[in-house]
């Protein structure tokens, strides 16, 4: 039940690699906060030098107002979930959670009552001596979370607490975090995951990590609806979202914008006189692109690839040599379209547009 | 011939025999005995399919036969029986045995081995664990390691006669060549020691060559097993404020308690045939008699079949339900 505050947080390792810089976030208590990005981004680093486990090469690290960059993990007030559970493979169950309580010296009263709390939110009363090797993927993942709840922490560290359950668990075990943190509502949640769709599921608020930095923080929605960059579009929202080239046209409350295929669209973001001829990427998601519509088409080509999946099919449609094709996903069964030429038109309130990657709504 | 040349041939003929005898061997038994063709193809193959790993099983079987089971069995035999003047022998039952356990020099052998059982496998653990632990994360880890691992390659008569050297004594007023009697001298000891004839505690300096040479073995090994735990368990333990040595007694030991269970044994195996460093070193005397050593002394010194047979059949009563421990462990924490 803790703030916390990073300050142009910094990771370099010996040789002078640098992993991440500048980082400057603010977490509130309460919240459930979520890292994502591509491999190798950092993510996990960043919650190990929450955690104390990595050592924080520059700049500080708050939790309730007391700088904690040389304070050992144990005494920062966190707990953490790995990846592989971690837990202790010669204790049981119950041991596995005892073990932090134990090395603190609590009382054996407040060990068992700590315990009986933790098993019950987890339901977990019946494996309790159990060992770990005894038990399911999904009942080790919950023995890996009693043994952070036990000790009551500040904030809760998550490292891709998922990635090892097979689809179907996933899915489960991801619904009882969502419930455990509603019956915690006071505490601290940072998690760390690449799949999106967690960190759409669970998060108050998602930071998207890219290129030793934060590419963006803000709500699920936020995101998906008002990327600040090209990276944080194409990165939400799966199919990505499509990039098509063009050139503003014409400015003012709303924008348009002649397509490299000549067509026109008017996009519902407001730019200045001095946006005239401004080369951009338009933006549309796949799922926002449809059969009808007034103006200008985005896209006007060949489909190359259709993957009928029942409830929506998607299209892969050529988009000129040497460039990925664009997709557009579309509601129900739709036959017959592979090889035919299609047109396809968007809602101008739907569009994205960016210059040099960056959005022209954040200016 | 040039014995190099002889070594080589050696060496060919050996190898060629075992390559011809497995090919020939299934030849025989594929082609005439059990040929897959004709009315019985299916049961032919299926027969040969069976008798296949006897026949490769066959040599070890022979070799093994003849250099271990047989001798024990023979080893019983003459633990029974004596010598008669003018040749032949005769059954006398137990009475080798009688005359063993009525022996001085047994019961000091048997006191012995039992003080080595005791302190070696457990020093030498130890100490193997501790390097393991301690070189872990150094640089050069693997040089101390290396280092810590050399005496294994030296024979235990070569390490026998280095440790001589280590416990030498030289008259007094000389220098002491002796590198104990030298520490002992310079921090203020008044006359050279002769450390091997003081009773009792030579029986740890005769261990300590032992120590020496097993802590290697024991450190190579559980350093593996040390790689082998998760390191999330180790850092979910730092999380849970486990200091240094918690986290190793109580993380990282138990995790790999089957391995050093396996060289504990190992080690005690080697412990209770111990021969070459008491025969090199002391021969037995000054009350450091061992029971392969006690054994030796009766075979072929005093030329007492019965009672040297006798002797060695103790030992290995005394190794038998080790190895067997021993290799049960090795075969669990290979599952």
């Amino acid at each position: 039940m803790a703030n916390l505050k990073l300050t142009n947080v910094a990771k370099t390792y010996g040789g002078g690699v640098e992993v991440l810089k500048d980082i400057n976030l603010d977490i509130k208590q309460g919240e459930l906060i979520v890292f994502v990005g591509p491999s190798g981004c950092g993510k996990s680093t960043l919650l190990r030098m929450i955690a104390g486990l990595e050592r924080i090469s520059g700049g500080t690290l708050e939790i309730d107002d007391a700088v904690m960059n040389d304070i050992p993990p144990a005494q920062r007030g966190i707990a953490m979930v790995f990846q592989s559970y971690a837990l202790y493979p010669h204790m049981t169950v119950r041991d596995n959670m005892a073990f932090a309580l134990k090395i603190a010296k609590k009382s054996k009263d407040e060990i068992d009552a700590a315990i009986d709390r933790a098993a019950k939110i987890l339901q977990l009363e019946p494996y309790l001596d159990r060992l770990p090797k005894a038990l399911s993927g999904g009942q080790r993942q919950r023995v890996a979370i009693g043994r952070s709840i036990v000790r009551d922490p500040k904030v809760y560290l998550f490292d891709e607490p998922l990635s090892n359950l097979d689809a179907a668990l996933r899915v489960a075990t991801r619904i009882e975090i969502a419930q455990l943190k509603e019956a915690m509502p006071d505490s601290t949640m940072i998690y760390v995951t690449h799949d999106q769709v967690e960190a759409m599921t669970l998060a108050s608020r998602i930071v998207v990590l890219a290129n030793k930095g934060i590419a963006q923080v803000g709500t699920p929605l936020e995101l998906y609806e008002r990327p600040e960059n090209e990276f944080v579009a194409q990165f939400i929202g799966s199919p990505a979202m499509n990039l098509i080239a063009g050139t503003v046209i014409a400015t003012g409350q709303h924008t348009t914008v002649r397509l490299s295929s000549g067509e026109e669209v008017v996009a519902e973001i407001p730019t200045t006189e001095a946006d005239q001829g401004l080369a951009v990427n338009v933006g549309v998601r796949p799922e926002d692109l449809v059969e009808e519509g007034s103006g200008g088409a985005l896209i006007d080509s060949r489909v190359d690839i259709v993957e009928a999946l029942g409830e929506v099919t998607v299209l892969y449609i050529a988009a000129g040599e040497g460039k990925d094709p664009l997709i557009a996903k579309l509601p129900g069964i739709h036959k017959g379209l592979r090889g035919t030429s299609v047109r396809l038109y968007a809602d101008p309130a739907k569009l994205h547009l960016f210059h040099n990657g960056q959005s022209l709504l954040y200016r | 011939m040039h014995p190099a040349i002889q070594g080589l041939l050696t060496i060919a003929f050996g190898v060629g025999g075992c390559v011809g005898y497995f090919y020939f061997s299934n030849l025989v038994l594929d082609r005439v005995i059990f040929p897959a063709r004709g009315a019985h193809i299916a049961r032919n193959i299926r027969r040969a399919n069976m008798i296949r790993p006897w026949l490769f099983l066959l040599p070890a079987l022979l070799a093994l036969g003849l250099y271990l089971a047989y001798p024990v069995v023979e080893t019983l035999r003459l633990s029974v029986t004596e010598r008669v003047p003018g040749g032949g022998s005769e059954f006398v039952g137990l009475a080798n045995y009688q005359q063993m356990l009525a022996e001085a020099k047994f019961w000091e052998a048997l006191q012995n081995n039992f003080l080595w059982l005791l302190v070696v496998p457990a020093a030498s653990t130890a100490f193997g664990l501790l390097a393991a632990q301690l070189t872990d994360r150094l640089a050069w880890g693997n040089i101390a390691k290396s280092l810590i691992f050399m005496p294994m390659a030296i024979s235990f008569v070569g390490a026998a006669v280095i440790w001589k050297l280590v416990y030498d004594a030289r008259p007094e007023g000389t220098d002491q060549i002796g590198v104990l009697n030298a520490i002992y001298i310079y921090f203020g000891g008044d006359a050279p020691m002769q450390w091997l004839t003081i009773p009792f505690w030579n029986n740890f300096f005769l261990m300590m060559v032992l120590i020496w040479i097993q802590t290697g073995f024991a450190m190579v090994i559980l350093s593996a097993a040390l790689r082998g735990i998760p390191e999330e368990t180790v850092e979910a333990a730092i999380v849970d404020g486990a200091g240094p040595f918690q986290i190793f007694f109580k993380i990282k030991v138990p995790q790999i308690m089957d391995t050093i269970v396996v060289v504990w044994t190992t080690i005690t195996i080697v412990v209770l045939k111990v021969f070459d460093i008491v025969f090199a070193m002391t021969n037995g005397q000054w009350e450091t008699q061992v029971l392969a050593n006690y054994m030796y002394d009766k075979l072929f010194r005093a030329n007492d079949w019965g009672v040297g047979s006798a002797s060695a059949m103790i030992i290995m009563l005394l190794v038998l339900p080790i190895l067997v421990w021993n290799v049960y462990n090795a075969r669990r924490e290979m599952r």
